[in-house]
């Protein structure tokens, strides 16, 4: 269980490499990468700047993590997030869920994404030909979260 | 107390941290304080529907308590993944 918010790119096959070099009870390993995309709004994006809350990043994403485990049965979890100036095509965010069979590790994985787009400190703001925008919170975004609350 | 603005928040006010000398007791008086000191508080204040708060970083709303709080930040509604 790790969390880290970098600027750096990161490497997914080296990601899980590294859980599965501690321990040999993992039987799946959902991973899920976010890019950015080269529209947003309808308009042509050409770069995206991610701010977030230092000192404050760390712990949502650990209590994010932390949620995920009380939930499924889990052997490893990570979330690795970026920040900074970005341009279509690159890795913003990865999430990793691990657990003995891949029921638990797909809910999680999800779950996980689900809580980081509406409770992890980040703002994107977007370059399009009519000048720079905050991207808007969606109510897709508040949907997908709530619906693990229902029992 | 230590007031933080992320975002169009920060944009429009000109500084993601500041010190604020204060006595608001809750974080709606603290929003109206700043917003009839100067016209930058008022413009990122117009909507506080588009504006989330945390204070002592948990998210709360406007009327939270700031009795012993130490830190506010105001910022819009999250986008991350």
């Amino acid at each position: 269980m790790s969390v880290s918010v970098q600027i750096e790119d990161f490497d997914i096959s080296q990601e899980i490499g590294t859980l599965k070099a501690v321990r040999t009870d993992i039987g799946a390993v959902v991973t899920f990468t976010g890019l950015v995309r080269d529209m947003g709004g309808g308009q042509p994006v050409s770069a995206m700047e991610l701010e977030h809350w230092p000192g404050m990043t760390e712990q949502a994403l650990e209590e994010i993590e932390t949620q995920a485990r009380q939930r499924w049965s889990l052997k490893a979890t990570r979330i690795v997030h970026r920040y900074g100036a970005l341009k279509p095509g690159d890795q913003i965010v990865l999430v990793i869920a691990a657990s003995p069979h891949r029921g638990a590790a797909f809910e999680a994985a999800e779950f996980m994404m689900d809580f980081l787009k509406t409770r992890a400190p980040f703002w994107k703001k977007e370059t399009t030909p009519q000048g720079a925008r905050w991207v808007d919170a969606r109510d897709a975004d508040d949907t997908a979260q709530a619906r693990w609350d229902q029992p | 107390m230590k007031v933080l603005y992320f975002a169009w928040l920060r944009e429009r006010i000109g500084t993601g941290s500041e010190e604020v000398e204060t006595n608001a007791s809750t974080v709606a008086k603290l929003v109206a304080e700043l917003t009839s000191r100067e016209d930058r508080y008022a413009a990122a204040f117009a909507d506080m529907s588009a504006v989330r708060v945390a204070v002592d970083q948990t998210m709360t709303d406007i009327d939270a308590s700031l009795t012993g709080a130490a830190e506010v930040a105001f910022f819009p509604p999250m986008t991350g993944g």
